[in-house]
């Protein structure tokens, strides 16, 4: 039967703090298990909290699954966040009759879903509520294809649309272009799917989905999280990245030559690079460090000792052949590199082998770059790439997407605010 | 007492120990000449949402928490989304169903105490809606208390494919639950 809760101190605690217990403990940084409990029946009670739980008790959950990473800011949360071993990443298009004022509403209603799910609180009418509980420094970034910024009637950066095409490319349009995207990431995978299926909901009368790609990273916890991810050729992947908090960060990731509502954003290049595993097994060791012109194990240059030193292009062997070959990865990057560099926060994905194929995977790479201008920083390199590098033998480019990632919003404001 | 639809200038009034971090809009305005007082004086919403919906009939959802040392009456509710609004509790039927109604006498929530408003339990019914409630629309609510005093709050419209319960007596009305259940037809356009 309904009736309000009368005011037994065992049912003090409300159902806000029954399902956000994990946030509001880590908001002050204490852990207090037993709050992550479950809220009885559709009665309109609340059922009181046990704090004898037998799944709960005694148990604390580790910082990289309980923490909260804030939602508000001048820049939008996971881009300079540390990477989190999950990601999913969903390009929508919008419903032919979406207007201006319904991207307003449908990223008012994204912006607060994602503000609560960051937190570690089930978003308003969240169906499954217990599934937000462990934020597991979640984050979701939106990032605006060219459609919505002429939806707003606002300038576009010069650079927001598809890439030039190279001689590499396999696209296929199921992976590619999209007028919204959603980066979801988080440490822990039902919170990632969790946090996808409320934000998809809620879009839904708006928007739908037209790719979605997920990626995966060592767990959370397996290893220090600055070391560089290894990707599924066994290579370090992401080696030169500027450093997150520091100014080289700030002046290669954050857009300054846009319009103004793009200011404290970036913009996102998402590759979707299929990766012939079974090819890459018949290169032995020697030939595969060639190729890429760093070592397998510490990822340093076949130049230098450690995966942080500068690849010495100029060093030759004592025949008088580059110690770094022409062809290798890591030359052709390097020469064709901008002052600022990408910053790249790519993905593993493999994905359900295909029925009756010959290969055993159907894996790759998810390559993610960040940077502040995608004629400047990213099309030089991927240019070289295209034109002489060894590596494309085995990696081809099948998906392929930009997008203006706009800058943060505060509490009040919602993400994209700044285009109205 | 305030009886009109249009939406108000609102006033952001933290409820003490909410938590700010979603920006959800917790609302408390009284018009009664009370002053403001250390302690607790009225109701607290939080939460609030409304069931997005083309027309007929729909309803608004969240947490009312009583933080004053009395008991504290909800008699009635208007919205800025129709002319007509009831507050309807879930009960079992003689047959075991669960269905709504009416509740007599309207929401009492005793001091300290708190009532949820959710799909599927109590809630604040919505009856009426000729225009379209757009999902990221907000639907401006007032409670009325016991005292004369008004509450209002503001609940964000959200698509939500549940709360398509039986009401008691539905052949009798005018608008059956179908109303509610719009989304799905939505998802084909």
């Amino acid at each position: 039967m309904s009736e309000p809760v009368e005011p037994d101190t065992s049912r003090r605690l409300s159902r806000r703090h029954l399902l956000w217990g994990g946030a509001a403990a880590a908001g002050v940084g204490a852990a207090t298990a037993a709050g992550v409990s479950i809220v009885g029946g559709t009665s309109g009670s609340i059922a009181p909290t046990s704090s004898g739980d037998a799944t709960t008790a005694g148990f604390t959950p580790q910082e990289a699954f309980e923490g909260a990473v804030p939602f508000y800011g001048a820049h939008q949360a996971g881009i300079e966040t540390p990477a989190q071993s999950n990601a999913v990443f969903i390009a929508l298009d919008l419903r032919d009759d979406i207007d201006a004022s319904g991207l307003r509403r449908l990223m008012g209603v994204l912006t607060d879903d994602a503000a609560r799910l960051t937190a570690g609180q089930p978003a308003l009418a969240d169906s499954e509520p217990e599934l937000a509980v462990i934020p597991a420094q979640l984050t979701v970034t939106f990032g605006f294809g060219p459609r919505v910024v002429e939806l707003a009637g606002k300038a576009a950066p010069s650079w927001l649309g598809p890439l030039p095409a190279f001689g590499i490319d396999q696209l296929d349009p199921a992976y590619c272009d999209g007028d919204l995207l959603i980066q979801i990431g988080a440490n822990d995978p039902l919170t990632v799917t969790h946090t996808a299926r409320m934000l998809l909901k809620d879009a839904r009368s708006f928007a739908l989905p037209r790719w979605s790609q997920s990626g995966f990273r060592r767990a959370a916890g397996a290893e220090n999280p600055a070391a560089t991810m290894r990707n599924l050729f066994g290579q370090l992947d992401g080696t030169g990245n500027p450093s997150p908090g520091t100014t080289e960060f700030s002046e290669a990731v954050w857009s300054t030559d846009v319009p103004s509502w793009m200011e404290g954003g970036t913009s996102f290049v998402l590759r979707r690079i299929a990766m012939d595993l079974d090819g890459w097994d018949k290169i032995d060791r020697l030939g595969r460090e060639e190729t890429i012109g760093r070592t397998l194990d510490t990822g340093a240059p076949l130049t230098g000792t450690v995966e942080g030193d500068e690849p010495d292009l100029e060093a030759k062997d004592r025949l008088g052949f580059p110690v770094i070959p022409a062809f290798a990865h890591v030359r052709r990057a390097k020469e064709n590199e901008a002052a600022n560099k990408m910053f790249r926060r790519g993905y593993n994905y493999d994905d359900t082998v295909l029925t009756g194929a010959e290969s055993v995977s159907n894996s790759g790479l998810l390559f993610a770059a960040f940077q502040a201008d995608v004629d400047k920083q990213f099309v030089p390199v991927q240019k070289a790439l295209d034109t002489l590098d060894l590596l494309n033998t085995w990696t081809t480019p099948v998906g392929s997407a930009v997008f203006a990632i706009p800058p943060g919003c505060q509490e009040g404001g919602y993400i994209g605010d700044t285009l109205f | 007492m305030i009886r009109t639809k249009k939406t108000f200038s609102l006033i952001a009034v933290l409820a003490a120990g909410a938590l700010a971090l979603a920006g959800c809009s917790t609302t408390a305005s009284t018009d009664s000449d009370d002053t403001m007082e250390s302690t607790a004086t009225t109701l607290t919403t939080s939460d609030t949402w409304v069931k997005a919906i083309d027309s007929g009939m729909t309803a608004a959802f969240g947490m009312v928490e009583n933080p004053t040392d009395h008991d504290i009456t909800i008699v009635s509710a208007t919205t800025s989304a129709s002319d007509m609004t009831e507050l309807h509790e879930t009960l079992e039927n003689e047959s075991g169903d669960m269905v709504m109604q009416p509740i007599e006498g309207g929401f009492t929530i005793p001091a300290g105490g708190m009532l949820m408003l959710e799909p599927g339990g109590n809630h604040i019914m919505i009856m009426g809606v000729t225009d379209p409630i757009l999902a990221g629309d907000d639907v401006t609510v007032t409670l009325t208390l016991d005292d004369g005093s008004t509450l209002e709050f503001t609940a964000p419209a959200k698509d939500y494919s549940g709360a398509n319960e039986n009401y008691e007596g539905d052949d009798e009305m005018d608008m059956d639950h179908g109303d509610m259940d719009h989304d799905d037809m939505e998802m084909d356009e």
